[in-house]
């Protein structure tokens, strides 16, 4: 199994998509309830699989583009098919993933199993019936929307108005009908006149729940940006500007690296906003651009390790962050494959580990805690004994029950709320 | 770790030699682990650069730091007078070393945090016009501590070109950039795939002659990204000059 590298719910949280490094995209559907199997409510089961990247070769560059898929978000259902979007570096296409269970049989003019008839043989006319068969689920793809991004696509996300949605590179975001595959509008631009003087560069971009006209983006200098489509064809110029002011005392060379902001995720209510920085996450409310409403240390203790995490490349993991479907709870990831729950009214956090070995299936996981004084309490963890390879940069959240998916490297791993 | 604003001890004439020799093991520690950082920064924008496809936005955050370090540098005025040229066969810490620009002596003179130390740097500066008063009233209480001092700039600073630094940041952003559509880059990539080498860039052969190639990438580099065949012919041409000279030397 390959290396997971996103995990999307669908807008009824019935399918759960993951795609990996490999380019292949992995459909989840959960079982549904059964008298016979009381149990089996909740559970996930691999509903279809297919390869939806492959790699490619840039000869103008000589470079190879990764077949790995950065990101795949669900257009809602407006038929019996599901459709997705799933992007790689340089490409984004639409897949359509149907239900096939009734086969015709009975044609006039070929066999059962699909030979031309000799035309002497048909004495009769006859039509076909429908006979249902087993289940087949076909993923096709129906769109490619290709060669509009100079630099690695990190973000799509779909408007609103479900008929278009953004695509935004390191340096540029650009807007697609979802029906139009020649041409997209590029909506954001920061790439200098002169590479030379380039220092930021675009981190994540989501489009507003509600309004179709507003988007927001994140950059590596800890800064998000909200802009109004209605204001010009180029959204250049912002009309919020998100930016925590630094706190002076803890200057560090380390200090630009550790804010920039790794993603960007609005609320379901569409009223704040959370972006996930290397330590911590914040949730800006969008009316107050002075400083985020609440702050969340997610591993703090790695505080006092910057340098040796940014001479083993750890600093720049992108780590992702999600609410759960009242907003009152967000959840992200963190290293030994621990993953952080915080509750916003409460200021509760939790802990917890997804790994096999401290977790059977049906029982409760244990909360865990990194052990951050020198005195090591039992089934403490101290800080040296992480293990940094085990990473959870990838959560996902039912969009309304309690059933979070995380992807643990090549494992994922379901939780739900436990049942009384 | 790095916290910036680590407290330095200030020297002036009255302090007892130990207190300074004390102060002064604290400084380079600072400075060696800030050099460090600035070396391991090289290395990874090296290697960012010689990666297929490099991480835009790793490149950018490390170039950053760089470029903050390198400021508080020469504000520190931690700068070098490095004048020797490095050689085509420099080593891999040649390679990684950091050239600091060279300030003005008013910046010298602004130095609050350790006169003394601005003392050492005058030493190994030959252009800078000195404050002669301000040396002279310093010079004779450090005299012991100098030479563990300048054993320490040695150490530190080995032989790079001058105003390299800010040269050698340039061109990584605009070998970056090279990577996306550009009439250059095609030409580049049939020309010489030994440029992209590791081993190739750990011999240090391109440390030298980067800058020059770089240079004539200017001129060969066309606002547009289509170019007709004709130019492509001729450009092709004036490279595989250039890449006999890069493989020669």
């Amino acid at each position: 199994a390959d290396i997971i590298s996103t995990v999307e719910f669908n807008y009824t949280g019935d399918l759960l998509a993951t795609g990996d490094k490999g380019g292949r995209v992995v459909i989840f559907q959960r079982e549904q309830e059964a008298k016979s199997r009381p149990l089996s409510r909740g559970e996930y089961n691999v509903y279809s699989t297919f390869q939806s990247h492959e790699p490619e070769f840039d000869y103008l560059k000589s470079l190879e583009i990764e077949e790995k898929i950065n990101k795949i978000r669900w257009l809602p259902q407006q038929n019996a098919a599901h459709f997705l979007l799933s992007t790689n570096d340089k490409t984004i296409k639409l897949w359509k993933i149907s239900e096939r269970d009734k086969r015709a049989e009975g044609y006039n003019l070929k066999d059962e199993d699909g030979r031309l008839r000799e035309p002497f043989r048909v004495t009769e006319l006859r039509v076909p019936t429908l006979k249902p068969m087993d289940l087949m689920v076909e993923a096709s793809p129906r769109r490619t929307f290709a060669n509009a991004h100079t630099y690695h696509i990190n973000s799509i996300s779909v408007n609103s108005d479900y008929a278009t949605y953004l695509s935004a590179d390191d340096l540029r975001i650009n807007l697609w009908h979802l029906e139009v595959t020649n041409r997209s509008f590029n909506i954001v631009d920061i790439k200098p006149a002169n590479m030379e003087e380039l220092t930021e560069v675009i981190t994540a971009a989501e489009f507003h729940p509600h309004q179709c006209n507003t988007f927001v983006y994140s950059s590596s200098k800890g800064t998000i940006r909200l802009c109004d489509m209605r204001s010009a064809a180029l959204c250049d110029k912002h009309s919020k500007f998100f930016e925590e002011p630094e706190d002076p005392s803890s200057r560090s060379f380390f200090s630009e690296i550790i804010s920039s902001i790794s993603d960007v995720k609005f609320s379901h209510s569409g009223r704040y906003m959370m972006t996930r920085d290397y330590l911590s996450v914040k949730v800006w409310d969008l009316n107050m651009e002075k400083r985020p409403v609440e702050t969340y240390q997610v591993h703090e203790y790695l505080r006092s390790k910057l340098c040796s995490l940014y001479e083993n490349d750890c600093i720049f993991d992108k780590f992702e962050c999600c609410w759960n479907g009242p907003d009152s709870t967000i959840m992200t990831g963190s290293y030994n494959n621990f993953f952080r729950t915080f509750e916003r009214n409460t200021h509760r956090d939790t802990t917890l580990e997804a790994s096999r070995e401290s977790s059977k299936p049906r029982a409760i996981l244990k909360p865990r805690k990194v052990c951050t004084t020198g005195k090591r309490k039992k089934d403490e963890i101290t800080v040296d004994s992480l293990d940094f390879n085990k990473k959870i940069l990838h959560t996902a959240w039912h969009p309304s029950e309690n059933i979070i998916a995380v992807a643990a490297t090549n494992n994922l791993y379901l939780f739900q709320e436990k049942m009384n | 770790m790095f916290v910036r604003g680590l407290k330095r001890k200030c020297f002036d004439g009255e302090e007892d030699i130990e207190g300074t020799l004390a102060g002064i093991k604290a400084i380079p520690s600072y400075n060696l682990q800030r050099q460090s950082l600035l070396d391991m920064s090289l290395v990874k924008l090296q290697l960012c650069h010689m990666l297929v496809e490099p991480n835009l936005c790793r490149s950018v955050l490390i170039a950053n730091t760089v470029r903050q370090i390198q400021e508080e540098m020469t504000q520190d005025g931690t700068w070098q007078m490095i004048n020797t040229q490095s050689t085509g066969q420099a080593s891999l810490d040649r390679l990684v070393s950091t050239d600091i620009l060279c300030r003005s002596s008013r910046d010298q003179a602004e130095g609050k945090h350790v006169p003394g130390y601005g003392t050492f740097n005058k030493d190994f500066e030959s252009d800078q016009a000195q404050d002669s008063s301000e040396t002279m009233s310093t010079a004779s209480s450090v005299q012991a501590p100098r030479n563990l001092q300048s054993n320490v700039w040695e150490m530190e600073n080995p032989q790079e070109n001058k105003g390299n630094f800010q040269k050698s940041l340039d061109q990584i952003f605009e070998t970056l950039e090279n990577k996306s559509p550009n009439s250059v880059e095609d030409l580049f990539s049939e020309v010489d795939s030994s440029y992209y080498d590791l081993d190739t860039m750990l011999t240090g052969m391109m440390s030298n002659t980067k800058m020059g190639h770089c240079d004539s990438l200017e001129t060969f580099s066309s606002p547009t990204n289509t170019a007709s065949n004709s130019n492509c012919k001729s450009d092709l041409n004036d490279l595989d000059h250039i890449v006999e000279i890069l493989v020669e030397s």
